[in-house]
């Protein structure tokens, strides 16, 4: 070791100053370095001055020339904004690598000096000069800043979180590890800030978001808490309807944490609520208006290219209402409110017409789908007894319900007849279930039909019986007989058509020997609705064809003849110019040609003649040979509508009847209600009735006022 | 020359009492089934009244009915210079009370002239403006309005009137008073195709109209109200023809 140079402070500040100067200048972008040996010389001449005796111990010297050391450049103050942030960020960066090096280069006073005097270690010097120097001055100006940035990004604009980041963070750090700078100088703003800017559940995601990249974790739950309060209190309406967020997107998101937590919230706010479940109701109505659109929208293309339509509506319409049913029982706690904004919405679109279906008619559709025979075979008991269910809830909204019973009916009777209801269980399941929603009338007549065709299977093997003990009555054919009761099945047109003579005797036995068990009935038979199973003998082979009375009928006109004209056949058959088209055309111009036709166009006219086709085969030995259904909607129409007039005619007599004078508008209001049950009656409609039971003397208009009404008894 | 034997026609009058007596005539004879109506004097003047009045009657009279038919009442009519389709016919047949349209009875002729106070015809058409007036008055207009329509109902159980008759008669009962609104009316009913008859209680409700609701706007229409419907339909006819 060699005698140690006395430095005197000058010099040795001069040698330090030199190190402090290159530091500055790495910092700002110079491409030096400092290498280990002047690493080591810079600590060495603290070290060596402060360890010099005195009076050439420099230790207080030194350290106040370290604080001297930061200077920070005034520039700050001249920018603004976001230049203004980063410059500051820069500058404390810098400001902080300073502080490193310096503290490194006079660490020794660190260890010895500042314990010695229970001075603030050099790290906090400098923090201190900074803040003193710089953050005092600046503070107000960043935080503005800082403020200005986050309501950019409130409103929906890209910042830089970083640079927020690190500002806040020098907020912090500055406050040295004590959050009162954070809170006084920034946090407290901020908070006041954001109540001013009103924002909804998603912002109040986003305020979280907010805390989670930028600012401090504490600052959190105070932020929400004022978020809140401006939500439930202040701004509503606002909050509510708001594009992107509110109530709105969060059901369009389907979030249902956040929709619970909503509802939670404004539960406690009087009133609250009803703002959240309009919102609620004009969603769904949206997304159910939507499901029709598209319906009609594949009906109409698939009408263009011929297509069937199929019955997806319902199906989607029952998921719809699964989904936000569950939204009322989760969410929204099972809130009356909600059970009625979700009522009113689909009582708003189940009542649309699709491709000139209505609602009622679709519904019905749909149950017979799924009660038929092949028509739900992917579903087990349970799951079509559960599908049942939601069809008979559905019933609920629709306002139509007695053109709903008549066309569930007319199906009804389809299958029944046809022997196509896949099970008797179900049948009489769904009737259960409408009468429990619609009550007895609702479902008596239909009740009716399932009960007599078991009767008619009774029947069916007491004639079999009868005709096993007298075989002289034996028609030669094997009959099936259904009786059916008037009253409870769809009125049926029957013609007078000309039977085979083995039919017509089947006819004969049977009418005795019903009339010897009921003498006081008649018979009135629909052949229209029977079918047959005839044996053909084309020349490849016989064939068994399954094919409608009518079909039947006309075929066998051919054992007698081989040809026939359009004409002869109308007049042998006694069938219509209504009927005798559809059926020729079944026969001759469908998938199976049965009869051939001359001259071989594809519609039947009156000039057509017809063969049998002996030349005709098919794979198969047993073959339906289909007849295009009827249109039966307009009739059905026509007979719903004709029953709402006495509907409402015993309606009004009834009423009249109770009250003996009713105004007017009175009448009409417990007119509509008394019939709401079965439909929704035109008060156009109401009015006409009146008039007629005026015409009728039922009632009369009271002479003093004119809009009152007087029973007539 | 001797006194011809004057023949009376026998008439009922609940008022007098018959007695057979003998004619004066210097011949003597008794022509057995005259009847002389014998009436204390101060019944007189009514006798030569009611007497004018059933010869009056008489002269109209179809003589196998004993009343008045429609023949009969277009004879009056032009006895009397009055169009028999004219409103004041019917007017007079309203004072009348006639059941039947196109028939006056004796009974109906004698109350009705006698409420009139006339005796002849000069005074009954004399006594024709006079008629009007009070048909006019509002207590009576109702009447006359509702009498106007039930005496079309010609057939037993006729309820209603068709359209083209009911037009006609609006336009004769309503027309001096509601020329404007009558005409619109009756262009609507002859064009719309709801209703090919008109009943009473529509036929009451056109007056009610016309009398409350404000034309052309028909401002203060109010279709909730029990209006007929024909009306509700008139007044949607009419705000589409505007627009």
């Amino acid at each position: 070791m060699g005698e140690r140079k006395t430095f005197e402070l000058e010099q040795g500040w001069e040698y330090m100053q030199k190190g402090i100067t290159k530091l500055k200048g790495i910092l700002d972008g110079s491409l030096e370095q400092f290498n280990s040996e002047e690493y080591m010389m810079l600590y060495t001449t603290i070290y060596n001055m402060c360890t010099q005796k005195p009076p050439n111990d420099y230790s207080q010297q030194l350290y106040d020339k370290y604080r001297e050391a930061f200077q920070v450049l005034p520039s700050i103050r001249e920018k603004h904004n976001e230049f203004m942030l980063r410059e500051l960020v820069k500058r404390w960066a810098n400001h902080k690598i300073m502080v490193r090096w310096l503290s490194r280069f006079f660490h020794y006073l660190d260890r010895y000096f500042i314990a010695r005097r229970s001075l603030p270690p050099l790290n906090e010097v400098g923090l201190t000069c900074f803040r003193d120097l710089v953050y005092q001055k600046v503070n107000s100006k960043a935080k503005d800043a800082v403020l200005d940035v986050i309501g950019k990004e409130r409103d929906g604009e890209q910042i830089d979180r970083a640079l927020l980041k690190n500002v806040l963070d020098i907020f912090v750090e500055i406050g040295m590890s004590q959050m009162d700078l954070y809170e006084d100088d920034f946090e407290a703003h901020m908070l006041q800030g954001t109540g001013a800017y009103y924002s909804a559940e998603e912002c109040l995601k986003r305020e979280r978001e907010r805390v989670s990249h930028y600012l401090h974790s504490s600052s959190e739950t105070k932020l929400v808490e004022k978020v809140q309060h401006e939500l439930l209190v202040v701004h509503v309406n606002q909050l509510l309807e708001k594009e992107h967020s509110g109530v709105h997107s969060l059901l369009r998101d389907d979030k249902l944490d956040d929709l619970s937590r909503m509802f939670r919230l404004y539960h406690k706010v009087t009133r609250g609520l009803e703002p959240v479940s309009n919102v609620f109701k004009q969603h769904i109505t949206a997304e159910g208006t939507a499901l029709v659109q598209q319906a009609e929208d594949a009906a109409s293309s698939q009408a263009a290219n011929g297509g069937v339509q199929e019955q997806v509506l319902i199906r989607k319409i029952i998921e719809l209402h699964d989904k936000y049913m569950t939204y009322v029982t989760d969410c929204f706690q099972n809130h009356t409110l909600f059970h009625k904004a979700m009522k009113e919405a689909f009582e708003i679109f189940c009542n649309k017409t699709v491709a000139g279906s209505s609602s009622a008619e679709q519904l019905a559709t749909f149950c017979d789908t799924i009660l038929r025979k092949g028509g739900s075979d992917k579903l087990n008991d349970e799951a079509i007894e559960e599908t049942l269910e939601k069809v008979v809830k559905l019933l609920a909204y629709i306002s139509d319900k007695d053109l709903f019973a008549e066309f569930y009916r007319k199906k009804l009777a389809r299958r029944l007849l046809f022997d196509r209801s896949a099970n008797d269980e179900h049948e009489r399941s769904i009737l259960s279930k409408l009468k429990q929603q619609c009550g007895g009338q609702f479902t008596s007549k239909m009740e009716g039909m399932v009960t007599d065709l078991q009767l008619a299977k009774e029947y069916q093997s007491s004639f079999d019986e009868y005709l096993g003990n007298n075989p002289s009555t034996r028609p030669g054919i094997d009959l099936q007989v259904s009786v059916l009761t008037t009253g409870y099945w769809p009125s049926y047109k029957s013609s007078d058509i000309n039977l085979p003579a083995e039919m017509a005797r089947g006819v004969e036995v049977f009418k005795e020997f019903y009339d010897n068990k009921n003498k006081h009935r008649k018979l009135t038979w629909i052949y229209s609705l029977g079918s047959c199973h005839i044996n053909a003998k084309f020349d490849q082979k016989p064939i068994e064809l399954i094919v409608t009375t009518y079909q039947a009928c006309l075929l066998m006109l051919f054992n007698t003849s081989d040809k026939l004209s359009y004409p002869e056949i109308m007049t042998q058959s006694n069938l219509s110019n209504d009927d005798l088209p559809r059926l020729l055309h079944s026969l001759s111009c469908g998938k199976y040609k049965i009869l051939s036709k001359e001259p071989n166009t594809k519609t039947v006219t009156q000039n057509d003649s017809f063969e049998f086709n002996h030349k005709f085969n098919d794979r198969m030995r047993r073959i339906k040979v289909p007849l295009p259904l009827v249109d039966e909607r307009k009739k059905v129409v026509e007979d719903v509508y004709k029953d709402r007039r006495y509907a409402i005619d015993a309606a009004i007599v009834r009423i009249m009847k109770s009250r003996k004078v009713l105004g007017y508008q009175q009448l009409v209001m417990e007119c509509v209600e008394q019939l709401s049950r079965m439909f929704k009656p035109d008060i156009k409609a109401i009015k006409k009735r009146i008039e007629d039971l005026i015409s009728q003397e039922y009632l009369e208009r009271e002479k003093e006022n004119p809009n009152m009404f007087r029973y007539l008894a | 020359m001797p006194p011809r034997a004057s023949k009376r026609k026998a008439t009922a009058s609940h008022n007098s009492s018959s007695v057979t007596s003998a004619d004066d005539s210097p011949t003597g004879t008794i022509t057995g089934l005259d009847n002389v109506i014998l009436i204390a004097p101060s019944d007189k003047n009514k006798t030569k009244k009611t007497d004018r009045l059933d010869t009056l009657f008489d002269s109209y009279a179809n003589c196998s009915s004993g009343i008045i038919d429609p023949e009969g009442i277009e004879a009056l009519c032009s006895d009397i210079n009055v169009e028999h389709t004219d409103v004041r016919i019917l007017m007079f047949a309203w004072k009348l009370k006639a059941q039947r349209q196109g028939y006056f009875t004796r009974d109906e002729w004698r109350s009705g002239m006698k409420a009139l106070k006339v005796d002849s015809l000069s005074k009954l058409k004399k006594g024709l403006p006079e008629l009007e007036k009070e048909v006019n008055t509002p207590g009576n207009f109702q009447d006359f309005y509702s009498y106007a329509f039930r005496y079309c109902l010609t057939e037993e159980k006729q309820k209603t009137v068709d359209i083209e008759s009911v037009c006609e008669l609006l336009n004769l009962v309503l027309g001096s008073q509601f020329q404007s609104k009558v005409d619109l009316l009756i262009e609507y009913l002859k064009i719309q195709s709801d209703y090919k008859a008109i009943n009473l209680d529509q036929w009451m409700g056109f007056l009610r109209f016309c009398k409350e609701i404000s034309f052309p706007d028909l401002e203060n229409y109010d279709a909730d109200l029990a209006w007929p419907l024909i009306l509700d339909n008139f007044v949607d006819w009419m705000k589409e023809k505007r627009s």
